[in-house]
């Protein structure tokens, strides 16, 4: 008992100040593409080092890239069009409570590990108001991962009915938005969207776990209006 | 023996010509007697280039003594199957099942022939009775994981049998290798498992650079090994977290978790991505440490050592968690060697069984990291093999930055050899991960074979659950982590 509360002690607090503080990414890290001089899909970019060695355009340390419309994932210039919030039928039913089922359609667990990730004391999603749930009969919206393999098609399909309406769906990750490095396989069906709409799409391979929950965020409404 | 054996090492290429070509009953022969005399299948696949006959080829490791012996066998045209190997080596039976789906080859007499990856309309093993239920699972599961489907024969709370299907996450990765750009084939690499990424990357890297003659700069040595221990660390320490999260012990579930992105996050340090991704490419890696970065690591490396070894000595101290831990999923020794199980669930049956060791390449011929081993084979082994090793690659970590060698990151490869083949093998977090490689006339690649541990090590699952609770499956499921992408491929 005692040891607990001295490991509890010792642990101290651990959750970010986010969205009131967004934290300083390493110089490294491959955000949001910037200064773009051909069009960059983000939806089917891997977000790997070489592609930026080409010229077209360079990383920045922005982690905001989640888009609403699949044409928005199409990046210019500096500035993409970042998701939009819902509805005010849809806000003012999921706005203070999102219960999310998530589904691994073919992913390589990277993007699945990340999901998990925003529901640690670091992150700690829940407080949100956001939860994972078990079942897709608990869920208002529909997390997918990974670019459809054939085999998970109909799994993926029976979920997606199985939720009551109204639902979301929240494609995460290059494979789920595009195929991503399976994009062309003969085994898998290049996103989520050739089997149900897709509603949320959030890049990257794997995106960050600040980038999920920016993209869940700003589609709730949820994140403080900047100037 | 009839003819001369060929051995190869870890990270070699060698001319197609050179693997000795057996006949059906002398190929048999030669598995059958180097299995008994200590060795182990490390792979066994078959290889049907467009116009010639099928070929099937057997890498068999000598763990002890280091050495892997190539050789194959010529299936005469014509010909649908070949006598199958499991009746008398168990470890055979999923090879032998994925030759029979790849190629179409029959193995005769499999006991167990049912697909791997390609499994409409399968129907499982069902046990009649009035007090026995079936409980189904998956392939969606409750949590965020990956999809498979578990299909329980349980009396009661007992479970009496466990048969796995998975296949869900098939992606056609070694069909796509033969049909893309070596460009993009390591981005595929680095997907084969996405938390694996180091591991199968600088396998296939390690192909690459054996089929074009590259040598690796020393320094690009140096970072793939530290990024391999970085990857184990992380996932080591997950997995821990993942065990108290299922034993209801959550507040070190909370530590274990955030610990973990301490090292994802030095991962993103080095390479600018949380799992290793665009760290290693053939001919070595695109990233270092600089004196200022070396500083930082160390310091944020001794503070996540302190810390994990406060929390993983209140976890492993507290009796209800040992008592959770103790006797639950055990498997024998003896299962070990019949399936020819790999990684650390070999090594929590005591054992010795590491690439890293056995057939040391790269910068671990010259760091020896020793073997953690435990031997009671249960929930508890596994778990304090985990712990073990982290501990170690920790203090593999801590030497390495005093001794990042300078010089060339990366030496381009230059064309690959023709009608050659090539074997890699690492030791990933979760055990041996074995590529091979073969070059058609054109120097393209046109068979490329991966094994991921997952694939050794599920059968390891639906044994350490029979006999036991439902209610523990969870628990032993986490114990061993596998991965479905890995084995689905």
């Amino acid at each position: 008992m005692w040891q607990i509360l001295i490991n509890r002690f010792k642990q101290g607090y651990r959750t970010i100040a986010y969205p009131k503080q967004v934290p300083g990414f390493p110089g490294r890290y491959r955000g949001r593409p910037v200064d773009v001089k051909g069009p960059v899909n983000l939806g089917e970019l891997l977000f790997n080092e070489e592609a930026a060695a080409e010229g077209c355009f360079t990383y920045s340390k922005d982690h905001r890239m989640a888009v609403s419309n699949k044409e928005d994932l199409v990046a210019q210039g500096d500035e993409i069009r970042l998701a939009g919030a819902l509805n005010d039928k849809m806000k003012r039913l999921f706005g203070r409570s999102l219960k999310l089922r998530q589904v691994c359609a073919g992913g390589c667990n990277g993007c699945e590990a990340e999901i998990q990730v925003t529901n640690i004391v670091v992150f700690d999603l829940s407080r949100f108001g956001i939860q994972f749930v078990a079942s897709p009969r608990h869920a208002d919206g529909l997390v997918i991962t990974g670019p459809v393999t054939k085999n998970m098609e109909l799994a993926l399909k029976k979920t997606y009915e199985a939720m009551p309406h109204p639902k979301i769906v929240i494609a995460v990750g290059s494979c789920a938005i595009s195929g991503g490095p399976f994009r062309g396989s003969t085994e898998v069906r290049n996103g989520a969207d050739s089997v149900v709409p897709v509603d949320l799409y959030i890049p990257g391979c794997p995106p960050h776990p600040l980038t999920i929950l920016d993209g869940l965020l700003r589609m709730l409404d949820r994140l403080e209006k900047k100037q | 023996m009839s003819f001369e054996r060929f051995y190869v090492h870890n990270g070699q290429a060698w001319a197609l010509a050179q693997v000795p070509v057996l006949d059906e009953v002398s190929f048999r022969r030669e598995i059958l007697e180097s299995c008994a005399a200590a060795g182990r299948l490390v792979s066994l696949f078959a290889h049907g280039p467009k116009d010639k006959n099928i070929c099937i080829y057997a890498v068999v490791g000598m763990d002890h003594e280091g050495r892997l012996s190539v050789f194959s066998m010529q299936v005469p045209a014509g010909k649908t199957g070949f006598e199958s190997l499991t009746p008398v080596l168990p470890q055979a039976h999923l090879f032998e099942r994925e030759i029979a789906e790849q190629s179409g080859l029959q193995p005769q007499g499999h006991p167990w022939p049912k697909p791997v990856r390609r499994h409409q309309n399968y129907s499982f093993y069902q046990i009649h009775s009035e007090e026995v239920h079936e409980v189904a699972v998956g392939p969606v599961h409750a949590g965020i994981i990956e999809p498979g489907h578990f299909r329980f024969q349980c009396h009661g709370e007992e479970v009496l049998n466990l048969e796995i299907q998975l296949g869900y996450q098939h992606r056609g990765i070694e069909k796509m290798m033969e049909e893309i750009s070596l460009e993009r084939a390591v981005l595929v690499a680095e997907s084969v498992a996405g938390d694996t990424v180091i591991g199968h990357t600088s396998a296939f890297c390690s192909n690459i650079e054996a089929l074009s003659d590259t040598q690796v700069p020393l320094q690009a040595e140096m970072i793939r090994a530290m990024a391999l221990e970085l990857e184990r660390l992380a996932n080591h320490v997950g997995d821990l977290g993942a065990l108290s999260t299922d034993i209801g012990f959550l507040p070190v579930s909370a530590y274990y978790g955030r610990l973990r992105g301490e090292f994802l996050n030095l991962s993103m340090e080095l390479c600018g991505s949380r799992f290793g991704r665009s760290l290693c490419r053939p001919g070595g890696v695109l990233f270092s440490l600089d004196e200022g970065m070396i500083d930082d690591f160390r310091r944020r490396l001794l503070k996540a050592k302190k810390d994990f070894t406060d929390v993983a000595e209140l976890f492993f101290s507290t009796p209800s968690v040992l008592s959770r831990l103790e006797s639950t999923g055990r498997i024998s020794r003896q299962a070990v060697e019949q399936l020819g199980l790999v990684g650390l669930t070999a090594r929590a049956c005591g054992h010795e069984r590491d690439v890293r060791t056995d057939y040391a390449s790269g910068m671990f011929r010259f760091h020896h990291i020793p073997v953690s081993t435990a031997s009671s084979g249960d929930v508890y082994a596994r778990a304090l093999v985990r712990r073990l090793e982290a501990q170690r690659s920790i203090e593999f970590l801590l030497e390495a930055l005093q001794q990042i060698p300078s010089g060339e990151l990366l030496n381009k490869p230059s064309r690959l050899k023709p009608d050659s083949m090539a074997l890699s093998m690492a030791e990933g977090w979760r055990g041996e991960i074995a590529h091979v490689a073969i070059t058609d006339s054109q120097s393209r690649i046109c068979r490329y074979k991966i094994k991921d541990p997952s694939f050794n090590n599920w059968m390891a699952l639906s044994l350490a659950v029979r006999g036991g609770q439902i209610s523990d499956f969870p628990l032993c499921n986490k114990s061993f982590n596998l991965s479905y992408a890995g084995h689905d491929l």
